[in-house]
């Protein structure tokens, strides 16, 4: 009797919880259709929803066209009736991220900008951070103006207030601009400590969907590391794996991690990755994984990178397994090309190349969003104990920008400045002082203008 | 790394880190015993706690609970990509390391490869009841049947394995003539595999260890 009152008790909860799940999908799709294709984030209760920009409806009711990649109702579906109900706040949390995710445009990327001639100014927007932000800044500004870079910056800072449009302290105007300008530069930003609003880099991530972040390592001739033949690039996905932040209390002391993959981002950074190794004129490229355990998971990577391999055959591709590559890493980095991994990997991957050149210090990196946005930054600290002291070392935020000048085609100049700033790191005679020297910002850029 | 893993149309969903207190203490525990018994002086946790904040922060804390009862040995925690950056500008600062299981597989192998690789890493694997020693890191020196057919695969790892084995089954004195001899078979120079940058067969270097055995 107890029996048959806890099934059909049951029953009925779970069917509770599907009607009011077909409620939300329900309400979830018809606002979809009305709003553009840019994430603006969760809807903040109390305040009225950003306007869209006027022509994004255009753009998304053209996205919006369902092909064989983009079946969000029966994802959905699967989803409610095959998690457990215990799950089901997981599960509606993956689902909005789903739903939210499939909105922007799939694999075709525009990475290729036309400019009309070199010489109208290109507006850039510039981030200079907290810290030694503002030094390095300057001196990457004082290094273009002297190469005659056609750039306009930008300038946009950290506020001091929460705007509630963004939910932290990144103005909604900064991202505007970003997301006009479509090329950026950022210098390290502190995230003030306390509750109640994103981390900075998470927020430029989700509202300009990064999906790529690409870090170039190569050996400095100069500055030497136990390693002189490094040269390689790191890409590696920014949006999901194992940092979709799903975590949940099972019970007291057992906690679970949700990893998610799913094929549109793998799909979407294999495809850049190849492309980068094309126009780079590389030759290979590894995918780094560890589907032996991971079957289905880094399975789905795998294929998705397979598949693109197949578009490119004359760029070689393997598959390296993740221990047996930091193995390989650290024996003999020579052995490496392009490395794509999902995010995870690529987050300890992409620091240990950067420790084997040098150090953060020295390491560029340009973040790749949707629509060919590329912000490129600094990925050192503010170092706040030296701020303001002329003793930062602005090599990182250089060679980004170096990145930033590569990626708007103007490659004349940017192999200019680079020459410049490894020729100078090379002669050892001005270098500042984490690179074991004892010269100020100031001297050191000045010595990269002489160079030019 | 286990649990329920799942293939919902285009999208792969698993369970991927399930952490709980009581394994995390338990590994806690033998890397603050293991550094006690053998003289170590510092224990770092390797973690990712800024964003798996649930899990890693269990596993922190529990860490942390098994540190205050050991006041003599350092306790300090580092995020694992800084953990990885360090490892290979400075390994010289690490002491004895506790991870959870995939970082600890990525460590591992990155500190086996500026040690000298998988070679002459050994390592064990230790239960409640039982313990199984094999190679430390397991990239690369497996499987391989050309290295097999010409006789170039490193016993060295094997048998610092089989030293930590006799260690643990309370035979110090042979255990330490065992690992003499291989660490002077090794420092000598002339009977090296492939691996290490020598010419010798598997059969020569194990030769030359049972010769260097007083």
């Amino acid at each position: 009797m107890a029996f048959v009152i806890y099934i059909s008790f049951s029953a009925i909860l779970l069917l509770l919880i599907v009607a009011i799940a077909f409620y939300l999908i329900g309400r979830k799709i018809g606002r979809r259709e009305g709003t553009s294709q840019l994430h603006y984030g969760p809807p903040l209760a109390g305040m009225p929803a950003p306007a869209p920009p006027q022509k994004a409806t255009a753009e998304s009711s053209k996205n919006f066209s369902p092909n064989a990649e983009s079946l969000p109702l029966e994802s959905f579906l699967c989803v409610l009736l095959v998690l457990e109900v215990e799950e089901m706040t997981m599960a509606a949390t993956f689902a909005k991220r789903l739903i939210g995710s499939r909105s922007t445009s799939t694999a075709t990327t525009s990475v290729a900008r036309a400019f009309c001639s070199s010489t109208t100014p290109i507006t850039a927007t510039l981030f200079p951070g907290d810290g030694i932000g503002p030094e390095i800044a300057e001196s990457v500004k004082k290094v273009f103006t002297t190469a005659g870079v056609p750039i306009d910056w930008e300038e946009h800072f950290v506020g001091t207030e929460i705007d509630p449009r963004t939910q932290s302290f990144l103005t909604w105007e900064s991202l505007e601009s970003v997301r006009r300008n479509k090329v950026g530069l950022k210098g390290p930003m502190a995230t003030p400590i306390g509750k109640g609003h994103r981390s900075l880099n998470l927020t430029l991530r989700k509202e300009l969907n990064l999906y790529a972040n690409v870090r170039p390592c190569y050996s400095l001739p100069g500055y030497k590391t136990r390693y002189d033949d490094v040269n390689l690039i790191t890409i590696r996905e920014n949006t999901e794996g194992e940092y979709s932040g799903l975590e949940h209390q099972v019970v007291r002391g057992v906690v679970e991690s949700l990893k998610i993959i799913t094929r549109q981002a793998s799909l979407r950074v294999a495809e850049y990755a190849f492309h980068y190794a094309k126009t780079h004129g590389r030759e290979r490229v590894s995918a780094i994984h560890k589907a032996n355990i991971m079957q289905k998971t880094d399975g789905l990577f795998l294929k998705c990178c397979r598949e693109v391999a197949e578009k490119y055959p004359e760029i070689t591709y393997e598959e390296v397994v993740i221990d047996n590559c930091c193995m390989m890493l650290v024996k003999n980095p020579a052995l490496f090309d392009v490395l794509v991994m999902p995010n995870l990997y690529g987050d300890i991957i992409s620091d240990l190349c950067a420790g084997l050149v040098g150090g953060l210090g020295l390491t560029p990196s340009c973040n790749i969003g949707e629509d060919g946005v590329a912000l490129a930054e600094a990925v050192h600290g503010s170092a706040p104990d030296i701020a303001g002291k002329n003793l930062a070392n602005p090599t990182a935020l250089l060679l980004s920008g170096v990145m930033m000048l590569r990626h708007l085609k103007l490659n004349e100049q940017a192999e200019q400045i680079h020459r410049a700033i490894i020729n100078t790191i090379a002669e050892g005679k001005y270098r500042t002082a984490d690179l074991g020297g004892s010269s100020t910002t100031t001297d050191f850029t000045k010595a990269i203008c002489d160079h030019l | 790394m286990r649990g329920l893993s799942m293939r919902l149309f285009l999208v792969s969903l698993r369970v991927f880190m399930v952490i709980t207190k009581f394994c995390s203490e338990r590994i806690a525990k033998y890397a603050f015993e293991y550094a006690y018994l053998n003289n170590r002086k510092k224990v770092t946790a390797v973690h990712k706690a800024n964003i798996m904040k649930l899990a890693d922060g269990l596993f922190l804390e529990s860490c942390r609970e098994v540190a205050k009862k050991y006041p003599g040995i350092t306790y300090n925690e580092i995020i694992v990509d800084n953990c990885c950056m360090q490892l290979v500008a400075k390994p010289e600062q690490f002491d004895v390391m506790v991870t959870p299981n995939l970082y600890g597989n990525l460590v591992a192998n990155t500190a086996a490869g500026i040690a000298g690789g998988t070679g002459v890493m050994p390592g064990g694997n230790v239960g409640a009841d039982h313990a199984v020693f094999e190679q430390g890191a397991s990239a690369g020196n497996v499987g391989k049947d050309k290295i097999v057919r010409e006789n170039k695969a490193n016993p060295v790892a094997l048998l610092l394995s089989s030293a930590m084995m006799l260690r643990h089954l309370q035979f110090p004195s042979f255990a330490d003539r065992l690992e003499t001899a291989v660490k002077r078979v090794i420092s000598e120079g002339n009977c090296r595999t492939k691996d290490l940058g020598g010419q010798s067969t598997t059969q020569q270097v194990v030769d030359a260890v049972i010769a260097n055995l007083e």
